[in-house]
């Protein structure tokens, strides 16, 4: 019951699709490779009057964030998309709409962070703001860009979320890459996302102070009272993905598996790299050996209970990063550990690190990833930094 | 001023929407400067305050000191918040959101949140052309943390990162000037104020909401706690900054220089100065250089009105 049209799209004009589809009030943004694409498509759409929005071309992402702040809370649905350094540039207002609870939505074409400048794909810059307080989703290619960012509005305005949301699409392999996919009817996307209303909003005849001075008898309650709203928007996300599933027939998970039923070894990927990743599982099927895979999609907040329940059958787990937490080893690698530590301490689970400023991970390196942790079950590193001359 | 004083203070409205109790440091400038400023602006509007001084005194939780929509977020970002609001007024009334009330928009910030590590955020607002007024309360510091140097702390003032000593005379260079910095963006309003002179302070207020584009006023807010003087002479301080040129009141219309108050001969800089500690240390020929650059100042103002 897939519904709409099929098209062949850039991961960049998809997101742009499912914004204008989205109708914002506010767009504001700052040019980053390999962002750039959906900034451009978008700053059409507004010229050619096919999206009615105000587009902020502003100076700096640390801006561009900001007047999303602003226009959040004065009641406007709002878009923005970043990558890389602009992401960090921006990292000091992202947790402004985490703590005010504005439901900013905003896209990141996931790139690696200098030095040496690359422009290339990695999660470095993903991985920089975990701790910001967001809803951060993974998308694998084009379709789920386009599928996830229409949700994230529906998940963020949500009045038992209001919380922002970031959907990650890789940097050129999503953003840049042409792939065909369903573009579902525009009056179906604009009723599963209704236009919202904050509760609170900056408006003279109803006068609020937002963002004010927490001293220490206000801020742990804030904060916690933060945390656990953030927690209890995990039964909202999938509430809403399953909705989406009922009427556009695509079905989102927050950890998705593949050939996991009998698999006694399982790999862990986020992002496009799932699906070479699922070559290679297909591969090893056919030599016989019983391997599966396991893609993150809700990264923020951390899906515990479903991520343990993919894994609960598997001996060995292969996880592979894209960055480096410097002098830590794969940030992913670390926080799949400790969220097993007490359940599964006999799961042996192997890390890896791969695909840094866009070196491509292929089939062959997934395969050799697999066979070289089940050949080396007993590793002295913690973790390897695979397909690096030395 | 004597003359207005009878009649004037019956049209200013007794509405406080900066409420009383706030906390703000005995004879605050820049408290008095906020309260004549929220008089002019009325209801019907909305403040984005940068982190500083204001922000602290009054929004400490669970207390507010604000009648009127009020935000804060950062300290380096009221021009980039100010822009958002005003876009999301703008988009929202034009696609029949909501209706147009004229609300207006408003951003609060110190000098450092101005001229310092605000500038970008607020060259950026101007540049694009959003519909707002920006204030910046100069206390010629950083007061909020404690009396460190910003690029508006005057030449020679003691600051605690700036202090004098044996190999310092305090502040090393000129303050920035702010105002021209403005002018330069080719904005449609500009002034200089003072809470001394409330009554041109507050109709610099309404002149620059009224405005359509950015408007600017640069408000110098004498600091009791920072310069060092005692803080019954709040007024006094802010009459002598303008009185012996130091500070003076001008405005700026489409490029059109208009000054204030003009003085047939200003007091000399000493009068001001020497009220307050931060220049105590200040020798008689480094208060001969400031003189100097001073009449320098006003000279070249006093060309630009002509």
């Amino acid at each position: 019951m897939t519904k709409g049209r099929l098209v062949g799209l850039e991961g960049s004009f998809a997101v742009a699709e499912a914004v204008r589809m989205a109708n914002v009030d506010v767009i504001s943004a700052y040019p980053i490779t390999p962002q750039t694409h959906i900034v451009e498509r978008l700053a059409e759409l507004i010229a050619n009057g096919e999206l009615d929005a105000e587009f902020i071309c502003v100076e700096s992402e640390h801006s561009a964030m900001s007047a999303c702040v602003g226009a959040s809370a004065a009641g406007a649905r709002v878009f923005t998309c970043s990558a890389s350094q602009g992401l960090e540039l921006m990292h000091e207002v992202l947790y402004i709409p985490s703590s005010m609870r504005l439901p900013v939505v905003a896209v990141t074409a996931n790139r690696a962070l200098s030095a040496p400048l690359s422009v290339w794909c990695d999660h470095s810059d993903a991985m920089a703001i975990r701790d910001i307080g967001w809803i951060q989703i993974f998308a694998e290619n084009n379709q789920q860009a386009f599928d996830l960012t229409v949700c994230a509005y529906r998940i963020a305005e949500d009045k038992k979320v209001l919380f922002p949301a970031m959907i990650h699409i890789d940097g050129f392999y999503l953003s840049h890459v042409v792939e065909s996919m369903i573009l579902p009817d525009e009056e179906e996307v604009a009723h599963f996302i209704p236009d919202y209303v904050h509760p609170f909003v900056l408006d003279p005849e109803n006068p609020v102070s937002m963002g004010c001075f927490g001293p220490p008898f206000i801020y742990p309650e804030a904060k916690k009272a933060q945390e656990v709203d953030l927690e209890n928007t995990k039964p909202k996300i999938q509430e809403t993905w399953n909705e989406f599933g009922e009427i556009f027939g695509r079905h989102y998970l927050p950890v998705e598996t593949y050939k996991m039923d009998d698999a006694s070894s399982a790999l862990l990927t986020m992002g496009s790299s799932g699906e070479t990743a699922m070559l290679a599982v297909d591969e090893m099927r056919e030599e016989g050996k019983a391997v599966g895979l396991i893609r993150l999609r809700l990264w923020r907040p951390f899906p515990f209970k479903e991520f343990r329940e993919a894994v609960k059958d598997v001996e060995l787990l292969v996880v592979l990063d894209r960055a480096i937490s410097f002098g830590m080893g794969g940030p992913v690698c670390s926080e799949v550990k400790s969220a097993l530590y007490d359940k599964r301490k006999d799961l042996n689970i192997v890390g890896y690190i791969g695909g840094l400023g866009g070196r491509d991970i292929t089939v062959e390196g997934f395969k050799y990833m697999i066979n070289r942790a089940l050949a080396y079950p007993e590793k002295e590193e913690e973790f390897e930094i695979i397909g690096v001359r030395e | 001023m004597e003359k207005y004083s009878l009649f004037v203070p019956r049209l200013i409205t007794t509405e406080e929407n900066f409420a009383p109790g706030h906390r703000a440091c005995v004879g605050c400038g820049e408290a008095l400067a906020v309260r004549h400023v929220c008089k002019a602006l009325r209801k019907n509007v909305i403040i984005v305050n940068a982190t500083g001084c204001i922000e602290i005194f009054s929004s400490l939780l669970p207390l507010t000191s604000w009648r009127v929509p009020w935000i804060h977020t950062l300290f380096e970002n009221v021009g980039a918040v100010v822009s958002g609001i005003e876009s999301a007024y703008k988009a929202r009334i034009r696609k029949g959101k909501i209706q147009d009330r004229g609300v207006k928009f408003v951003g609060f910030a110190g000098d450092g949140g101005t001229s310092d590590i605000g500038l970008q955020a607020l060259s950026g607002a101007m540049e694009r052309g959003h519909n707002f007024l920006y204030c910046c309360f100069d206390n010629e510091a950083y007061m909020n943390t404690g009396i460190q140097r910003s690029s508006s702390t005057p030449y020679g003032a003691w600051t605690t990162t700036a202090p004098f000593g044996k190999e310092s005379i305090g502040q090393m260079t000129w303050k920035k000037n702010m105002p021209e910095i403005v002018v330069a963006h080719r904005i449609p309003y500009v002034a200089t104020a003072c809470p001394s002179y409330p009554f041109d302070l507050m109709d610099k207020v309404k002149k620059g909401i009224e405005v359509e584009g950015p408007a600017y006023l640069h408000i110098l807010s004498p600091c009791p706690t920072g310069w060092q003087y005692p803080p019954n002479l709040t007024i006094k301080m802010g009459l002598l900054a303008v009185e012996t040129g130091m500070f003076p009141l001008y405005e700026v219309i489409d490029g059109e220089y208009r000054l204030s108050f003009d003085f047939p001969k200003l007091k000399p800089v000493q009068e001001y100065m020497k009220e307050q500690r931060r220049f105590r240390h200040l020798t008689e020929d480094i208060i001969e250089k400031i003189q100097e650059k001073v009449d320098e100042e006003y000279l070249k103002l006093m060309e630009k009105v002509r």
